[in-house]
């Protein structure tokens, strides 16, 4: 017990007078990805604050066509633009980025509204342009609306309630909480706190294996007498502190960004008081045995702290992998998923920042499996140390 | 005491021992001496108990090295062929972290440190970070890392490759110190010169197996010459069965 806890503040002590593991322990988790995510969060809500307050520019080929139609939209805050297009190219100039959308009131316009027919509109616009998709809604639905009036008139004056033209009365009622919108962004937080707490242990686990290996400190380490496992339980140990403190100031560092960051103005808000902060910790600090015994296992193989940066990089994908599916696919927690480490974390701390009530047996089966899996990650650390191949 | 019957040992395709036997003494020097890959690093490997031998028995002090080694490293002091200090650490923090893993308490860590560091002149550099040191204050730090217990039996492999002639002499002495205490020291190396200076036992080791052992007039009388370089180059090249 006395060698573990000498290994351990040996390896903390030594490490945190290497810059290289302060760097990537604090550095990353608490400075840059803050920053990051308060940059990606601020833009987002500038573009969605300067689309609503801009007026709405509409380009129209044929204005004369259809004086009342551009009456109404002008009524309703849209600044017309007269244009000259025929159909080919007002395609080519909204396809070039030109024009964000163009409206053709064709010649037959009138005519066709006079004899009582549908009258053609020709609204052309770029869907898969996502940057100019909320002017186009605003257009449409603006069109829209004014189709929905004529028709009314039209059923007023032949004696017709306009009520026959609406079967059903479609209401839609919003409950999505100003928190529930933020879930992509917050969910990009959960990923960001996996990051900087495997950061945060990165060149520990590699340190306290390969790299001794390679200065050729583990040999003379070996034939000390103390059992292997204490050995590498200390160092495992020291790889864990390293993760959760990182973990932790991560928090604390998003805790204090989302003072300054305008989620507000995005409709969302985060529930991130020191509270919460605490419960997404307790919640988050279950996956440090697994990391930290992937790190150390998969570090424990390579013959180099080289070839060990080269793989960890690709193993510290793993457990980020189920976040990001679950970030787009927007999944919801159930007991299923609460078996999968790093996915339940994400999926709880979520919940948390919602401000959802968590089931307390998600919260148990995340603990159980999270902890079992740590637990079978230390015990083949632990084999691989028995080896005569430690020594490479 | 180190009494070593029969070692065999296969990595992969190489055969590294085959067969190696012998005896080291309490109270004398004994050289393990041989080529580059003649199987001397193993066999010390074996000793410290960082890896296993598959066939024969290796003791210390009566303890087997396979079933036993927690007793055997607590009475054997290693020097291993890489000093392996921690960069970040100075000396005297290499010094004790090794104390403490001996079980020692606070106030001996200390003192047993202190006496080292003077007893090994390290005092005006014991203090800065060991990534600076010169050869000889690296050797001079794991020696004093290797000898914190006070060993009974003291290792240690290929000592003096990369030193000046000061860390030899100074190397030289301790070692002969640590002969008239009674430890039983057992040291390596691939020059002649070197194992003759110091060594009451030589025992000679090629191609995985040991070719002749005794002390260095046995040795002598054995290949038939009067010069211990040629009697090496005989013994190790197996033109003497």
């Amino acid at each position: 017990m006395s060698a573990i806890r000498t290994v351990f503040v040996k390896e903390v002590l030594e490490n945190l007078r290497d810059r290289r593991v302060i760097f990537s322990a604090l550095v990353f988790g608490v400075l840059l990805a803050p920053v990051i995510f308060a940059l990606t969060t601020t833009l987002a809500s500038k573009r969605l604050v300067r689309d609503q307050d801009q007026p709405l520019q509409l380009p129209v080929v044929g204005v004369m066509n259809a004086p009342n139609l551009v009456q109404f939209l002008r009524e309703n805050g849209v600044e017309i633009v007269a244009a000259r297009y025929n159909e080919a190219s007002a395609m080519e100039a909204v396809r070039s980025g030109q024009r964000d959308f163009v409206l053709i009131i064709p010649d037959t316009y009138g005519e066709k509204l006079a004899a009582g027919g549908s009258a053609p509109l020709d609204f052309i616009v770029d869907t898969a342009n996502s940057r100019t998709a909320s002017g186009a809604g605003r257009a449409q639905r603006l069109l829209s609306a004014y189709g929905q009036q004529l028709a009314t008139l039209r059923l007023l004056v032949r004696g017709i309630s306009p009520e026959v033209l609406q079967p059903v009365d479609v209401r839609t009622l919003d409950i999505a909480t100003p928190a529930g919108r933020s879930l992509l962004i917050l969910g990009m937080m959960t990923y960001f706190c996996f990051m900087s707490m495997l950061m945060g242990g990165f060149y520990l686990a590699i340190d306290t294996t390969a790299g001794e290996r390679e200065r050729g400190s583990l040999e003379p380490l070996l034939s000390l007498p103390v059992p292997r496992d204490s050995l590498i339980m200390g160092k495992i140990l020291a790889t864990a502190a390293y993760m959760s403190v990182s973990l932790l100031l991560t928090l604390i560092a998003f805790s204090i960004v989302l003072l300054f960051v305008p989620l507000e103005s995005l409709g969302m808000s985060a529930n991130f008081g020191p509270r919460i902060v605490l419960s997404i910790f307790a919640v988050m600090v279950t996956f440090v045995p697994v990391g930290a015994g992937l790190m150390t296992v998969v570090a424990s193989f390579t013959r180099s702290s080289r070839e060990a940066q080269t793989w960890l990089s690709f193993v510290m994908m793993i457990p980020m992998a189920p976040i990001l599916v679950a970030v787009i696919n927007n999944t919801r927690p159930s007991a299923a998923l609460m078996a999968i480490p790093s996915l339940s974390q994400h999926l709880l701390a979520t919940g948390l920042m919602r401000g959802d009530a968590i089931a307390p047996m998600h919260v148990a089966i995340s603990f159980a499996t999270t902890l079992l899996l740590g637990g079978v990650l230390v015990w083949i650390a632990m084999r691989l140390y028995r080896r005569d191949a430690i020594l490479g | 005491m180190i009494s070593v019957e029969g070692l065999k040992k296969r990595f992969g395709s190489v055969q590294a021992l085959n067969d190696v036997s012998f005896n080291a003494a309490d109270g004398r020097i004994t050289g393990l001496l041989g080529h580059n890959g003649a199987g001397k690093s193993t066999t010390l490997r074996i000793l410290s108990t960082v890896i296993r031998t598959d066939e024969g028995r290796a003791l210390v002090d009566g303890n087997d090295c396979a079933t036993q080694s927690l007793e055997v490293r607590r009475s054997l002091g290693v020097l291993p062929h890489a000093s392996g200090l921690y960069p970040h650490f100075t000396g005297r923090e290499n010094i004790e972290y090794y104390a403490r893993l001996h079980g020692m308490k606070r106030e001996q860590v200390t003192q047993t440190t202190e006496y080292l560091i003077g007893r090994l002149a390290l005092g005006d550099v014991a203090d800065r970070r060991a990534k600076g040191y010169s050869q000889g204050e690296r050797l001079k730090v794991s020696l004093a890392r290797a000898l914190i217990h006070r060993p009974r039996t003291v290792i240690l492999d290929e000592p003096t490759n990369g030193l000046d002639v000061n860390a030899v002499r100074m190397l030289r002495e301790l070692i002969r110190e640590l002969r008239t205490s009674g430890c039983c020291v057992l040291f390596s190396s691939h020059v002649m010169q070197e194992v003759a200076a110091l060594c009451d036992d030589i025992v000679i080791i090629a191609h995985g197996r040991v070719v002749v052992s005794g002390t260095p007039e046995q040795i002598l009388a054995h290949t038939g010459t009067t010069d211990l370089e040629e009697a090496f180059v005989r013994a190790a090249d197996g033109s003497v069965a």
